[in-house]
């Protein structure tokens, strides 16, 4: 195990450098042929986070388009999206299906922290790429140690950082409230926002309330925030809860600073149901366009956005941010396959997929950019800050690390 | 001490939401003596029926008391159809039934409406009452309603012939034959108020938590300790028990133990219900002659 | 009777030579057939056999599983030792639980264990025990090798050392429930008034009764968490007890037997429902329960002894 951590990155740094020359011929791993590449990918069609499922309905609507199109490098992509419950033993036993049975040439975008940290070693010790994971664990981008891992979602961590360092340059004489989700996702953003504040976290953040995904309200954690005294809260919510703290922050009359984390950003599934007039002043970090904000109605990668909803996934709801964030992982890896040209190894995937320059989505931000390089595998590292304006999220300051 | 009473006030409004489940879970109890399980899915459904003739351009209160209507034609044909062939059989050929009532509805809700939360429209206004800070409108309003279900109720089964003939086809279903009432469509009647009952909640329910299929999935564990705790066969009990777990809830979670273990809290509640004072706060004790 | 040794005898031999002849992924699978097998008897025995309905068993295939993995990942206790402990936890935790429930009848027993079964994940993830349980990050372990150099793989052996365990329980299951102990089971289930009056212990039987299911329950969730390599809370839901419930069901109350047919049901049937509809698996379940209720309440065991009696005049 320690040779091949060691070993590992000086092989990609090689590969690298002889990467032209292996262009010439057509490789393949299991899962790809000269028609097909087969791709396997786990999601919670059913269970608590059901809602989630629609970001593979989305995303193997987005294959059938680039099918319909020619595929890449005249090769169709096969999804073979499997429901794993958000139960992390299924997610193992799908998993391996995929890899074992189904030879799927990597994993695609598997949802859930947990049920990636059960497929996690499995999929390392296999050699098969664990290809923009769903979740923003910082664990995920950690070439070292996994070197066959990558994840998608611009760090929870990064996230936090980014509000501490607003906080410090716009806020630094303030008092810190945190409303949390009780799990990975949560404790992860928590530990960013208290990383990036430093020394001062302690004296800042002067209370801290979590719930469960399982609670039907967060009414009692705001309405001990709110007597904390804080004048800044940092709501770290999942799009139904944060909604319900929005709301109910605007009704018990308190108006701190108001810090919402980008996973509940979108304006038609949290700030519409929460009240516009309540979220007015709401500051959060984005990375990609949100479908239902007016300013991008004349933007031309929104538009082949919806054109493409509405031809290929009728069903879909636009407002959902969760479908533009699958739309952007799918062409991402449109992307990666393209630069593997006819070597589908898995290893050169993997190449490719730590090769990435400058790539700017047609969903994302100006100024976004997706770099990774080999010891680098954290696709976002910048994102805009925003505020809410009543009617749409507003950029102000330049992309932040 | 601000706090403390903004606490308190916001258990009552969650409490308002487990007392109106609670009565419905009462209310079958009361018809039947048996616990529905998966009356909270049947309340969430019942909502989603409400949704969709609102999105499909009825007025509030309209779709509101055709709802009602549906759900109740819903739970009489629940009983007469699914539970009538295993009410003769054993208790656990019961759960069983609840257990799999519940998970169809749930796979079925979430595969006709998807899985993304909807925001579901309140008939209060949206301002709190004298701008106070502790209660909505709509969380007083959604308390006011439950009083006004449970009075009525009372007054049903007090007072008009039909709630007689219910309580003595649950309470001695031979002699209540021999006096010529339908002990089975008493049940079946019984069912339907539960369901109309289960969708009043439903619909208050929403506007505070947004409308999904999992909605419930949270409350109906509180709703099993609030019956609980006010007693199985009394609805006055219920709807007390509803505001009690809600503001315990509240005050445990935020004093002593912190909101991490308010599942647990709901659980030591109920066993200890269950084990040290079965009937609740109010209901009667029954005595069973062997 | 010799027909059935020799069926049964013809069965481990099929089970012992399934591993070479299907692929490792499969053997996984079936490895996961064993385990529920195992679960399922555990349940068998109290709700089928004692009466005792409970609808929160997931919460000691929990147990069983965290203590696996704590002794493993902590204490670096070799997997074959864990199997006992967890075992004797769960005897523990069960018999503990089953004191309280000696109060509780049917659907109010049914009522608090559906709370024990919704309450557990939550209180995995509780801060003050992360340091034990990993929180929600959970506890990765690693599936032992075949000992000595034999020549398995991991996944072969574990299934083999699993078949070995299952027999074991299976014998062990066969001669307390064919004996007094079941007859007084059963006896309590049918009437306990009438039991007590015969002299049976009804508030001994009931709480053992409710230690040994958990105890069977325990040590498929160790084996359960070596398998599969990973424990989680959010592993553990109420979904999971459900789908114990429907084991028992499909497979055939009162019957041991029916333990196995239920344990391949709960393996397979959510993957081909899976193919059939994504929204589907649970609208399956909950179709199968009812339907299961109403015209096979023996369920499939139930269903395999009807036929033998009229085929075998």
């Amino acid at each position: 195990m320690t040779a091949s951590k060691t070993w590992a990155p000086v092989a990609f740094a090689f590969a690298l450098a002889v990467a032209p020359g292996a262009f010439a011929q057509k490789k393949y791993d299991p899962g790809a042929s000269d028609t097909e590449i087969r791709i396997g990918q786990t999601m919670p069609y059913s269970g608590p986070a059901s809602a989630y499922g629609t970001i593979g309905r989305v995303e193997a609507a987005y294959f059938q388009k680039i099918n319909d199109e020619g595929g890449i490098n005249g090769r169709k992509i096969k999804l073979l999206s499997v429901d794993d419950g958000y139960s992390p033993p299924k997610t193992v036993e799908m998993t391996r299906k995929l890899v074992e049975q189904d030879e799927v040439l990597f994993m695609f975008q598997p949802l859930g922290t947990a049920a990636n940290s059960a497929i996690h070693k499995y999929l390392n010790t296999k050699k098969v790429p664990h290809l923009l994971v769903a979740s923003g664990a910082t664990k995920w981008a950690d070439p070292r140690n996994f070197p066959w891992t990558m994840g998608w979602n611009p760090s929870y961590q990064t996230e936090g950082r980014i509000y501490a360092k607003d906080i410090l340059a716009n806020h630094s004489s303030g008092k810190i409230a945190v409303l949390y989700q009780n799990d990975d996702y949560g404790k992860d953003l928590l530990k960013g926002l208290k990383d990036g504040l430093g020394d001062k976290a302690a004296k800042m953040i002067v209370a801290e309330a979590s719930y469960e995904v399982s609670d039907p309200t967060v009414d009692s954690q705001i309405v001990s925030l709110k007597g904390s005294g804080a004048d800044i809260f940092v709501n770290i919510a999942t799009p139904k809860f944060a909604a319900l703290a929005i709301r109910k922050v605007y009704d018990v009359g308190w108006r701190p600073v108001h810090y919402l984390n980008n996973v509940s950003l979108s304006v038609g599934s949290v700030l519409t149901p929460a009240g516009l007039e309540k979220s007015v002043g709401l500051i959060t970090t984005a990375y990609l366009k949100d479908a239902t904000d007016a300013q991008y109605a004349n933007d031309p990668g929104m538009k082949d956005y919806l054109a493409f909803m509405k031809k290929y996934y009728p069903d879909g709801n636009i407002a959902d941010s969760s479908n533009t964030y699958g739309y952007s992982a799918a062409q991402a890896l449109v992307q990666i396959l393209k630069q593997c040209g006819d070597n589908l190894t898995r290893e050169n995937v993997m190449r490719q997929a730590a090769n990435l320059k400058n790539l700017q989505l047609p969903l994302g931000r100006p100024g976004v950019l997706i770099n990774t390089t080999p010891t680098d595998f954290q696709m976002f590292k910048s994102m805009q800050l925003q505020r809410f304006d009543g009617k749409q999220w507003v950029g102000f300051g330049d992309a932040v690390q | 001490m601000e706090a403390f009473l903004a606490q308190v006030l916001s258990g009552l409004a969650t409490g308002g939401i487990y007392a109106s489940v609670a009565l419905a879970l009462v209310m079958i109890h009361q018809a039947t003596h048996l616990v529905n399980f998966a009356q909270g899915e049947m309340a969430m459904f019942s909502t989603y029926i409400a949704w969709s003739l609102i999105h499909a351009g009825m007025p509030y209160w309209a779709a509101f008391f055709l709802t009602i209507a549906i759900s109740f034609a819903g739970g009489v044909v629940i009983e007469r159809v699914i539970i009538r062939p295993v009410e003769k059989g054993s208790v656990l050929s019961v759960v069983v039934v609840f257990i799999g009532l519940l998970v169809i509805l749930n796979a079925v809700a979430g595969w006709i409406y998807s899985f993304t939360v909807k925001p579901f429209p309140s008939p209060f206004p949206a301002e709190p009452l004298f701008g106070n800070h502790y209660l909505s409108s709509h969380g007083l309003g959604a308390i006011a309603i439950t009083l006004m279900v449970v009075l009525s109720l009372w007054a049903f089964f007090r007072f008009t012939p039909l709630g007689l003939a219910m309580r003595a086809a649950a309470q001695n279903p031979a002699s209540a034959r021999l006096v010529g009432i339908r002990v089975g469509w008493m049940k079946a009647l019984g069912w339907g108020l539960a369901a109309a009952i289960g969708a009043i909640a439903g619909m208050m329910v929403a506007p505070i938590v947004y409308l999904d299929p999992n909605m419930m999935a949270g409350i109906l564990l509180y709703a099993f300790a609030a019956a609980l705790l006010g007693g199985i066969d009394s609805p006055f009990g219920a709807v007390v028990g509803g505001f009690i777990v809600g503001v315990l809830e509240n005050l445990v979670g935020t004093y002593v133990i912190g909101n991490e273990l308010k599942l647990t809290v709901a659980l030591v509640l109920i066993i200890g219900v269950l084990i040290v004072k079965p009937s609740g706060l109010f209901g009667r004790t029954v005595v069973q002659r062997v | 009777m010799r027909r059935k040794n020799i069926a049964l005898a013809v069965l481990l031999v099929v089970a012992c030579a399934l591993p070479f002849l299907v692929s490792n992924f499969r053997v996984f699978q079936l490895t996961m057939v064993l385990i529920y097998a195992i679960v399922l008897l555990g349940l068998n025995m109290l709700t089928g056999y004692n009466g005792q309905i409970s609808l929160g068993h997931g919460a000691f295939y929990a147990i069983g599983a965290y203590t696996a993995a704590i002794l493993m990942d902590r204490f670096g206790v070799p997997y074959w030792l864990t199997i006992p402990v967890a075992g004797a936890v769960c005897l523990a935790a069960g018999f503990l639980f089953g004191l309280p429930a000696l109060r509780l009848e049917g659907l109010y027993l049914a009522l608090a264990t559906f709370a024990l079964g919704v309450a557990l994940p939550q209180l995995m993830k509780y801060k003050h025990l992360e340091h034990w349980t990993g929180g929600v990050q959970g506890i990765v372990i690693v599936k032992p090798d075949a000992p000595f150099g034999i020549p398995l793989n991991a996944d072969q052996w574990l299934y083999f050392f699993s078949l070995a365990l299952t027999v074991v329980m299976f014998i062990l299951a066969v001669n307390l429930l064919r004996g007094r102990i079941g007859r007084a089971m059963v006896a309590i289930r049918d009437h306990p008034i009438a039991a007590g009056a015969m002299g049976v212990n009804v508030a001994m039987y009931k709480s053992l009764t409710f230690g040994v299911s958990a105890m069977y329950t325990g040590i498929g969730g160790a084996l359960g968490a070596i398998a599969v390599q990973f424990v989680a809370p959010d592993s553990f839901n109420v979904f999971l007890s459900i789908a114990f419930l429907v084991g028992i069901v499909v497979g055939g109350l009162a019957s041991i037997e029916g333990a196995i047919f239920g344990a391949i049901f709960i393996q397979f049937v959510p993957n081909l429902a899976d193919q059939i509809s994504k929204a589907a698996p649970w609208a399956i379940y909950g179709i199968f329960l009812i339907a299961f209720m109403y015209l096979l309440p023996g369920g499939i065991a139930g269903l395999i002894k009807a036929l033998r009696r009229r085929y075998d005049r």
